[in-house]
């Protein structure tokens, strides 16, 4: 069967060293996840988020520094209204909230940020795919 | 053999109301069906939205009458939080409204529905439009109407934002007052609109009530329905377009029911059937006994002729004399000729004017206080106004936070879905015998529709009145054997 | 030189569109004096079969409002577009999808089931609604299919230029007919409005202070709001600055907030998620270090609809275009 895609924009100070981590180490975290690297969560624009459900992600994932963290300060609190109010819409849009996930990793986090991904490929495989016409 | 007769107003994929009828054996009508072919369903996408956004969502859904719509949706609003709006507000609403009906009243007699008669029922279809009113009434007035027209219509742009959709009603009063200078130009507005509707009623006067040809056919046998009626009325029984309690006459005039806006669903009730996307209301204390007239049917009627029906008079002195003197005219109330819907807009026409002006002149409009905020938890409103075309009703219902979780409409021409389908019918077996159809079936049937003036925007969009008709006829196969047509 | 021909007409919409045309007062008569109008169901008498017998791009223009609906509109908008050499959507409904769009969060069975049984007035022991064909004693009686999903003109025919508005304002629309007849065209696909957006234009932007933040959100009937101060800045959600401008600034000027009839500036593709980004990001700002996620969640939570208010005019030209449903 094929593993729902899971587009994961993470942010390039903390959460994307995160990952690089979690490669280094070799720690397991599922393949389907397609990884794209933004200067800052803050930068992760809603619009961004539903192009990519609509092309065929079955959920989001949004990583960046833990908060007090960001490289441009504030950035992941606006990140994390952005993302709390999109899911608010999805939801009434007939779109799982559990389809959008905003986490924080920094950059010695490898560990954490396999944990993230595996937890949400495990929701997205519950969830199934999202089949949008 | 049984043919169909089709008249497909704007041709049938244009679907915008369509009429069939049908014929027995012997060639004469059997039954004749109006079918609206559209709807939008606002009763169930109004759900999840913020119950004050209402007064902007219902306006769309008719924008020849968004202001009734947005007014129904304020009182709705206003029973729905328990709020009150200051007495300022209220009269700035009916100032607005009573704008709106003067201008709505005017554009339909001038434009849509009076063109059969200032030019004549009879007349080469070709001339029955404003062009041929502007002959007949002179250059100078048909420029009065649209200036008129325009000025009321500003009153609306300024205290509501858009003409076309306003938005200053919120729930306990309005989002703004009335300036100085706006109101002195009000006031002049107000003044020559009495002015404009005496004029109009002077040329009903002296071009359809001194033609006796013409009054035959408005209390003539074909456009007659014994039905109920139901309108708006204030304590003493006048009418109202913004506020009052509904009064139902019956066939012979006695007051069938009173009620508050509150109680409408124990007197109201809606048949759906399948041919159509409109629902017809009948009174539920007597039951759907099908599209018949008479004191045993539930069928009711309501717009201008129906609200003087249910009323004991008018409001202002100037239209109390002509309601009167229509009265005498037509033999007495309640009077059951449809074409006398004409009449009865002018006589609405010349008190909506008077109304404003008195409004206008009211020291009072110009007071600040024009907001209660709304302090109580949101439950349930229903709001009740006369648009041009009848009782309109909105109902809200809310969750604590005043999120909608329910919504009702009845649209005011829905009221005579019912009674236009009757009046088509009529129309149509007064004119097809023995499967001959009359050359002036089309007009005929035209008039008896347009004399209600029917908003199907509300229901679908068609611009009331201004109908081009063809009636294809058809036998069993629905091969077309004779085609009529009114360009 | 013959006139160039003109059509208007109308889909899923309430006639304010032509209402608005109507509303070009004397206006109208240059119009007329201009064009050829070839085809206007409201108001002329001029039938499909009409349309049909016309050359391929014959009709220079046609003007269409209201959103798609039902079968019977998407064939007509179909003939029209091989008839004419221009197609503009004319008015909110038919650029976005407009409120008839709001249908979107629903499907037709929803829709029938609230309106023909489950609304309170509605005596309907036998649950009837309305059939696309029904045997009456007399014969078939037929009513167009209605569709699950609200469309707009774009999403069924190739558009050339939008007019914007709910309805579109008569200068917009003047500016509009001139410029045909001028041939004096911006790029196919562009909206025939100014660029900027409500907020540079609207007389309370000047005195926006340089940075906004929502310490609460206030629903319009809560407060009553200074007619001099920018409704974020007490709190009020207005659309505005994701809005483009042309309308004349018409709510404001009622003491309303803009709710989006015009549509989105010139780069953003999807009105809604542009406008919840916009005013996500100055929810709190100001203490938005001292706020903790419980906070910030319960301040947002104060947006009871973010969906309805957000895509209340352009739902169906969004990207999700109409809700999932279960
Ligand atoms: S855009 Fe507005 S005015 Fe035009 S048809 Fe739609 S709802 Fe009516
Ligand atoms: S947000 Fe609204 S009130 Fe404020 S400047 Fe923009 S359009 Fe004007
Ligand atoms: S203020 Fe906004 S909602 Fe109002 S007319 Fe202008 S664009 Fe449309
Ligand atoms: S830089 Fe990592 S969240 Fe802003």
């Amino acid at each position: 069967m094929n593993e729902p895609t899971i587009v994961s924009f993470l942010c390039n100070w903390c959460s994307y060293e995160g990952a690089d981590k979690a490669g280094g180490a070799r720690l397991n975290y599922p393949a389907n996840i397609r990884i794209v690297r933004v200067m800052c969560s803050g930068r992760v624009d809603p619009e961004l988020v539903i192009q990519a459900l609509k092309e065929g992600a079955s959920g989001v994932l949004i990583l960046g520094c833990h908060p007090g963290d960001c490289h441009y300060k504030k950035g992941n609190y606006k990140a994390l209204r952005r993302a709390y109010l999109l899911k608010k819409t999805l939801k009434q849009l007939g779109i799982e909230e559990e389809r959008v996930r905003l986490d924080w990793v920094a950059a010695g986090e490898g560990e954490r940020f396999a944990e993230i991904a595996n937890e949400m490929a495990e929701t997205m495989k519950n969830l199934g795919p999202l089949e949008l016409s | 053999m049984a043919k169909r007769i089709t008249i497909d107003p704007i041709t049938r994929l244009e679907g915008h109301g369509k009429i069939e009828i049908f014929l027995n054996d012997n060639g004469n009508v059997e039954k004749a069906f109006f079918q609206v072919p559209e709807l939008r369903g606002f009763e169930k996408f109004s759900e999840g939205r913020m119950a004050e956004e209402m007064a902007r969502i219902t306006p769309k859904i008719c924008g020849v009458c968004p202001t009734a719509h947005h007014m129904a949706s304020g009182k709705a609003l206003d029973d729905l939080f328990h709020v009150t709006p200051p007495s300022p507000a209220k009269k700035i609403r009916e100032l607005i409204n009573s704008a709106f009906l003067a201008e709505d009243h005017t554009l339909h007699f001038f434009f849509l529905g009076g063109p059969d008669f200032i030019v004549g029922p009879q007349a080469p279809a070709g001339e029955r439009n404003i062009l041929g009113v502007i002959q007949k009434v002179g250059l100078d007035a048909g420029k009065k109407v649209i200036d008129i027209r325009k000025r009321l219509r500003n009153i609306i742009t300024k205290q509501g934002g858009r003409v076309i959709h306003p938005v200053c009603n919120l729930p306990g009063g309005v989002s703004k007052g009335v300036t100085k200078e706006d109101r002195e130009e009000y006031i002049q507005t107000g003044k020559d609109a009495v002015e404009f509707a005496r004029f109009a009623l002077k040329a009903f006067e002296d071009i359809v009530l001194k033609n006796k040809e013409y009054v035959d056919i408005i209390v003539g046998d074909i456009y007659k329905h014994k039905t109920y009626y139901m309108g708006l009325v204030d304590e003493d029984n006048k009418v109202n377009f913004y506020d009052g309690d509904i009064r139902v006459v019956d066939p012979e005039g006695k007051e069938f029911a009173r009620f508050k806006p509150r109680e409408y669903l124990n007197h109201i009730e809606e048949h759906v059937e399948p041919w159509s996307y409109m629902k017809f209301p009948y009174l539920k204390d007597i039951g759907w006994k099908g599209f018949i007239d008479g004191k045993g049917s539930g069928v009711y009627r309501v717009a201008p002729l129906a609200r003087l029906n249910v009323s004991d008079g008018m409001a202002t002195p100037l239209a109390q004399v002509e309601y009167e003197k229509m009265y005498n005219i037509l033999g007495g109330k309640p009077a059951h000729n449809t074409l006398a819907y004409h009449w009865a807009r002018l006589v609405e026409l010349l008190y909506a004017a008077e109304r404003l002006l008195e409004l206008a002149q009211d020291e009072e409009i110009l007071d600040p206080d024009v907001r209660n905020i709304p302090t109580a938890v949101p439950d349930e409103g229903i709001g009740v106004v006369e648009a041009p075309r009848g009782t309109l009703y909105h109902h809200y219902k809310t969750d604590d936070n005043g999120v909608i979780t329910g919504v009702n409409l009845i649209v005011a021409t829905v009221n005579n879905a019912a009674s236009i389908c009757m009046s088509i019918e009529k129309a149509a077996k007064g004119l097809i015998k023995e499967g001959k159809v009359s050359e002036g079936l089309l007009n005929m049937v035209e008039m008896a529709f347009r004399a209600y003036d029917p908003c199907l925007a509300c229901a679908t969009h068609s611009l009331p009145g201004h109908m081009p008709l063809e009636i294809n006829i058809r036998d069993h196969e629905a091969n077309i054997i004779e085609t009529v047509r009114r360009l | 030189m013959a006139k160039p021909k003109v059509a208007f007409y109308w889909n899923a919409s309430c006639g304010g569109c032509e209402e608005a045309v109507i509303d070009l007062n004397e206006d109208i008569l240059k119009v007329v004096e201009a064009v050829d109008i070839v085809f206007w169901p409201v108001a002329l008498d001029f039938k499909k079969k009409d349309v049909e017998a016309m050359g391929d791009g014959e009709i220079a223009v046609s003007f269409i409002n209201g959103a798609i609906r039902t079968e019977e509109q998407e064939e007509m908008v179909k003939l029209l577009r091989k008839k004419s050499g221009l197609i503009v959507a004319f008015g909110s409904c038919s650029h976005l999808g407009g409120i008839p769009g709001l249908a979107n969060f629903w499907d037709r069975e929803t829709i029938f089931t609230r309106v023909y049984k489950t609304v309170p007035s509605t005596a309907n022991p036998n649950g009837i609604v309305p059939q696309q064909k029904t045997n009456v004693p007399e014969g078939e009686l037929t009513l167009p299919e209605f569709y699950d999903t609200v469309k707009t003109l774009d999403q069924t025919i190739d558009v050339d230029y939008y007019l914007p508005g709910c309805a579109p304002p008569p200068d917009l629309i003047m500016n509009a007919v001139t410029a045909i007849l001028e041939g004096k065209l911006p790029e196919k696909g562009a909206v025939l409005a100014p660029e900027k957006s409500l907020c540079d234009t609207c007389p309370r932007g000047e005195k926006k202070p340089e940075k906004l933040s929502i310490k609460e959100i206030k629903r319009p009937y809560e407060i009553i709001p200074d007619p001099e101060k920018c409704f974020l800045e007490e709190g009020i959600i207005c659309l505005g600055p994701v809005t483009r401008s042309g309308c004349g600034e018409r709510c404001i000027n009622a003491n309303m907030p803009c709710r989006g009839c015009f549509g989105p500036t010139k780069e953003v593709i999807d009105q809604g998620a542009k406008g919840l980004s916009a005013i996500a990001s100055i929810l709190g700002v100001e203490d938005e270090e001292k706020m903790t996620e419980e906070d910030t969640k319960k301040l947002i939570d104060q947006i009871v609809d973010p969906a309805g208010l957000f895509y209340m005019y352009s739902l169906p030209s969004s990207l999700l275009k109409r809700k999932r449903m279960a």
